[in-house]
């Protein structure tokens, strides 16, 4: 079938910057992308080029700022992809736009720790400086979710095209200008401000008591293979080599280590479900797409120790019969993306990726792909179909990844501090691994503390450490503890009588939370909890992918009915909102495909059991 | 339809065994639960017998023993020892709710009388989302991941402006309910075509040509087979679209004749629908081995020259 487009075509800029890109993927990869001007949808010669649409879709954002008609036919022609399906693809991520725009764009983060905390007063600032939301002829700016650094909140991120985006956090208006307008350099001057990861990592700072995970943080260079090495860096994979792929696994195993990405599910099962499926190639795919909300653990860890996760991906591999691995990594982590880009490129040159790793005889290599601004691309089904080059909407489960995954093949999926889990285990083993905590908890857990504590970061403790002790370790609350948000968006509040709570799976369950992705938020008694859960709502109505009805109109209505009730102005009582709201949530909790919807209700649910949205009068009586 | 005897579909299949409702059902490996249920009534709106299933809508979902959230039954299979129950609480809440969402959101006067019988029988309450917020024109230029804060006081819609861009049928975008049907019509499953797409995200989801190009200038071919799957009269021809309008359109005494197409040799089945002694759209049963429901521009609109008409209604 021949490809029907209009006539508009790609500047000589863009049709550079798309070679580019199947160049660089030949280069890394070896692969051949043959250019065809036809295209079917499931032919093997489509396939091999539809993946690189969401690369592309980058490198024509870097080179014009906007996806024109003429980009877009560019795109179909080149990749083989129907032009209403670039056209569908381009209109799912955040970060891109298929409308001329500002060629550079700040992104606000108006969420749950930014917001209440400097990102309205940016806003503010910016809508003077640069005029209302996304106008502007040669800057613009737009409000942005959480951009995951909330630990240095107030967080910005810079979208240029032509030159290398940037965060800056903490930020202001006056920093965002001037970084627009300073001079092209190598190494971003912005870059500079993580330098210190006691920042990010407090702990760091101290005597480094109980640190595994974070055990590199501060010390290593990130840059360097050699420092790396010269830290422990590598011992992990000459391990497994040693022990093979079975005895890998079943360290892991007996670790009894779990998924860190918010399912908890045991990682030596996974691994050995994929390990042992006969159809190949397997694949393995490393999510690093940490958008929810409070959540800043995997970003750290990237930012101060990237070849950590190179030399995990890589064991991650071994013991799974997996080729090659990609790293999926949010759009809007920067200098994580940079760090990880050169770790690859450094790990490639020495022997540590590539056709016989070691010298051990096993063939390992990496891909990193950006995300494109959309949370929903952190599930792992909808992360494999925007790895494939469509949209990111969830697949139906059963069949499972690790049954069918990325195109079709086993696939093994895990999160970035799960697989930073997997050196400790190769260093102590798996019964020592598992003999801190206990249960399906086991080893230690990050926590990404922020809001109104002395000291917001990542702290890494045993699991068991109770949350009182987890603020203490962040320097104690400022102010009078309202409730702390635990597990994000898609978690729920516990309040100050809660705090002995363990921070296990089990402990969190036994009270009604979850410890999710490792927010722990909190929340002092001057804080506006009513905004914060109508921009928790506007998350998840701004996530959903749409295509399932509880949750793309779902996630509408809990919105509205949220609104009027916190304006104080139901339709009805507020009894009959409550009763809304409680449909609403159970439509949405069982009925959805992915766990988006599952959890879309979970705070405002959990807002309400607590009474943390109750009129006034009461909410005073219950916060004293 | 309760399948007690094997049912051989191309070759032997292995029977599977499973409980729906308290009764053993035997259905072929392979089969879905939809397959499967007694009454052949539970309520579908993104699934069709000659696509495959899309599983967007949830308004077939059932409980199954040992699954914390609902399942979709058009999608998924069934397997020996499932315990399937399609009529608790649980299952009656959402497939109420989903209807309710799509009907307060959507105009759903034009979908089929099983959707409206489903909104009755499941106790539809559309309007307790409050007053539906006027049409809007930006439903085609929303950015992902941006929306204005509502303050409660309408309900949102996807009420816009019909489409209207060619001679052959219209797109009337208020009645989309994002079941995806006729973007797999268009492509994978039946027309190879690939004009239209998803596009946007969540709420401000949409079918689109790229760039929302008038179909025109894109790369479709007048197919129909969209217009064919649509459940809700979103899409239709604009002869329909035209009656509608005048306040002409009379299913009550519509007819249908069967026939075979004479543009070429395939054979393929029609069925012309006619009203007051004129076609006014013409499908294919989606069981016919040949067309499976799908036709081209030919046969789904090539019927001017049959038309017998009196001169003042000639088109
Ligand atoms: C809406 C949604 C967003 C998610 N986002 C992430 C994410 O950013 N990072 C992540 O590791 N897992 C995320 N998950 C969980 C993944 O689906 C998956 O369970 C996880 O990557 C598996 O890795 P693990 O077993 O190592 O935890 C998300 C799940 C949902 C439903
Ligand atoms: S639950 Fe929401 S995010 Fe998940 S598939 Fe459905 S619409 Fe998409
Ligand atoms: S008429 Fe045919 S080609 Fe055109 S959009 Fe519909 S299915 Fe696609
Ligand atoms: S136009 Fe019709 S077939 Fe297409 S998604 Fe909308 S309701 Fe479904
Ligand atoms: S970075 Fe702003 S809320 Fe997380
Ligand atoms: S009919 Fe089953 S999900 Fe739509």
């Amino acid at each position: 079938m021949d490809l029907r487009l209009s006539d508009a075509v790609a500047s000589p800029a863009v049709q550079e910057a798309v070679a580019a890109v199947l160049a660089e993927h030949t280069r890394a990869t070896g692969d051949v992308v043959r250019e065809h001007a036809y295209f079917t949808d499931s032919g093997h010669a489509a396939r091999d080029r539809r993946h690189l649409l969401l690369p592309a879709l980058h490198a024509v954002m870097d080179a014009e700022g906007w996806i024109s008609p003429g980009a877009l036919n560019h795109l179909a022609r080149v990749l083989s992809v129907p032009p209403a399906d670039v056209y569908g693809v381009a209109t799912f991520y955040a970060m891109l736009v298929v409308e001329p725009r500002a060629p550079h764009v700040v992104h606000v983060c108006d969420d749950i720790a930014c917001g209440p905390n400097g990102g309205e007063e940016i806003a503010a600032r910016l809508t003077t400086e640069l005029g209302p939301e996304g106008k502007g002829d040669d800057a613009c700016w737009v409000r942005s979710p959480c951009l995951g650094l909330c630990e240095r909140a107030p967080a910005v991120l810079l979208q240029r095209a032509g030159r290398p985006d940037v965060s800056i956090a903490p930020a202001t208006a006056e920093a965002a200008t001037a970084e627009l307008a300073a001079p092209v350099e190598e190494r971003p001057a912005a870059d500079r401000a993580f330098d210190d990861t006691s920042v990010s990592v407090p702990q760091t700072a101290g005597d480094r008591a109980g640190l595994r995970l974070l055990r590199r943080i501060g010390l290593v260079d990130p840059e360097s293979v050699d420092d790396y090495r010269a830290h422990g860096g590598y011992t992990a994979l000459r391990r497994a080599v040693e022990l093979g792929p079975t005895r890998v696994i079943k360290e892991v195993t007996d670790s009894a280590l779990t998924g860190r990405g918010g399912a908890a599910f045991p990682t030596g099962v996974k691994w050995d479900g994929v390990a042992r499926a006969p159809e190949r190639p397997h694949y393995l795919v490393c999510n690093a797409d940490e958008s929810e909300p409070g959540t800043f653990k995997d970003r750290v860890l990237m930012e101060s120790d990237p070849f950590g996760l190179v030399e995990a991906m890589t064991i991650a591999g071994y013991a799974t019969g997996c080729e090659r691995g990609y790293l999926y990594i949010r759009g809007e982590y920067p200098l994580a993306t940079r760090r990880l880009q050169h770790a690859i490129e450094a790990a490639r040159a020495r022997g540590y990726l590539g056709a016989d790793v070691l010298g051990a005889g096993f063939t390992f290599d990496i891909e990193l792909r950006r995300g494109a601004g959309a949370y929903i691309c952190g599930e792992e089904t909808a992360l494999l179909n925007s790895l494939e080059g469509l949209r990111g909407e969830p697949r139906n489960k059963p069949p499972f990844p690790s049954v069918k995954g990325l195109f079709g093949k086993p696939t093994v999926i895990n999160n970035v501090e799960t697989l930073y889990n997997v050196l400790e285990v190769l260093a102590v083993g798996g019964p020592a691994f598992a003999s801190i905590g206990g249960d399906r908890s086991t080893g230690t857990k990050l926590f990404c503390v922020a809001g109104a504590v002395s000291t917001p970061g990542v702290y890494e403790v045993d699991f068991g450490t109770t949350l009182r002790e987890l603020l203490m370790l962040a320097g104690g609350v400022r102010g009078e503890l309202r409730a702390v948000l635990l597990g994000g968006a898609a978690g729920g509040f516990v309040t100050p009588d809660q705090l002995d709570v363990p921070l296990t799976l089990e402990g969190t369950r036994g009270i009604g939370a979850t410890l999710g992705s490792g927010v722990v938020l909190a929340i002092d008694t001057a804080a506006d909890v009513p905004a914060m859960l109508r921009r928790i709502a506007a998350f998840f109505r701004d996530e959903s992918c749409g295509q399932c009805v509880p949750c793309r109109v779902g996630t509408v209505r809990q919105e509205e009915a949220l609104a009027r009730l916190v304006r104080g102005a139901p339709l009805g009582s507020r009894a009959t909102e409550l009763a809304l709201l409680d449909d609403l949530a159970k439509v949405m909790q069982d009925a959805s495909i992915c766990g988006l919807g599952h959890t879309a209700p979970a705070a405002v649910k959990s807002a309400l059991a607590l009474g943390l949205l109750d009129p006034p009068t009461s909410t005073n009586g219950r916060a004293r | 339809m309760t399948i007690t005897e094997p049912v051989l579909l191309g070759g032997i299949r292995r029977l599977v065994t499973l409980t729906v409702d308290g009764t053993e059902v035997r259905v072929p490996e392979g089969a879905t639960i939809l397959d499967a249920m007694p009454d052949g009534d539970t309520p579908t709106l993104c699934w069709a017998p000659n696509l495959n299933p899309i599983n967007a809508c949830r308004v077939c979902v059932v409980e199954v023993e040992g699954s914390r959230v609902l399942v979709p039954s058009c999608a998924r299979k069934a397997e020996d020892g499932m315990v399937v129950n399609t009529d608790s609480e649980r299952v009656r809440h959402s497939r109420r709710m989903v209807l309710e969402l799509l009907a307060s959101s959507t105009d759903m006067s034009q979908a089929s009388p099983d959707v409206q019988r489903w909104m009755d029988e499941y106790g539809v309450d559309a309007e307790r989302y409050g007053p539906p917020a006027p049409p809007a024109d930006d439903r085609d230029t929303r950015h992902a991941g941006h929306h204005h804060t509502p303050d409660g006081t309408t309900a949102e819609t996807v009420a816009q402006p019909v489409k209207i861009d060619n001679d052959l049928y219209v797109r009337d975008y208020s009645r989309c309910i994002m079941c995806y049907k006729c973007v797999k019509a268009c492509g994978t499953d039946a027309q190879f075509t690939f004009a239209i797409s998803a596009a946007g995200r969540g709420f401000d989801a949409r079918i689109a040509t790229e760039m929302n190009n008038p179909l025109p200038d894109s790369a479709c071919v007048y197919c129909g087979n969209c217009i064919g799957v649509c459940p809700t009269g979103a899409l239709k021809s604009v002869s329909e679209h035209e009656l509608r309008e005048a306040g002409d359109w009379h299913p009550e005494e519509e007819t249908v004749t069967t026939t075979i197409c004479s543009f070429c040799g395939v054979g393929c089945n029609l069925e012309l629908h006619v009203q007051q002694g004129q076609i006014v759209n013409v499908t294919s049963p989606s069981d016919h081995s040949v067309t499976h429901g799908h036709l081209c521009i030919k046969g789904r609109f090539g019927f001017q020259h049959v038309q017998n008409l009196p001169e003042e209604r000639r088109g």
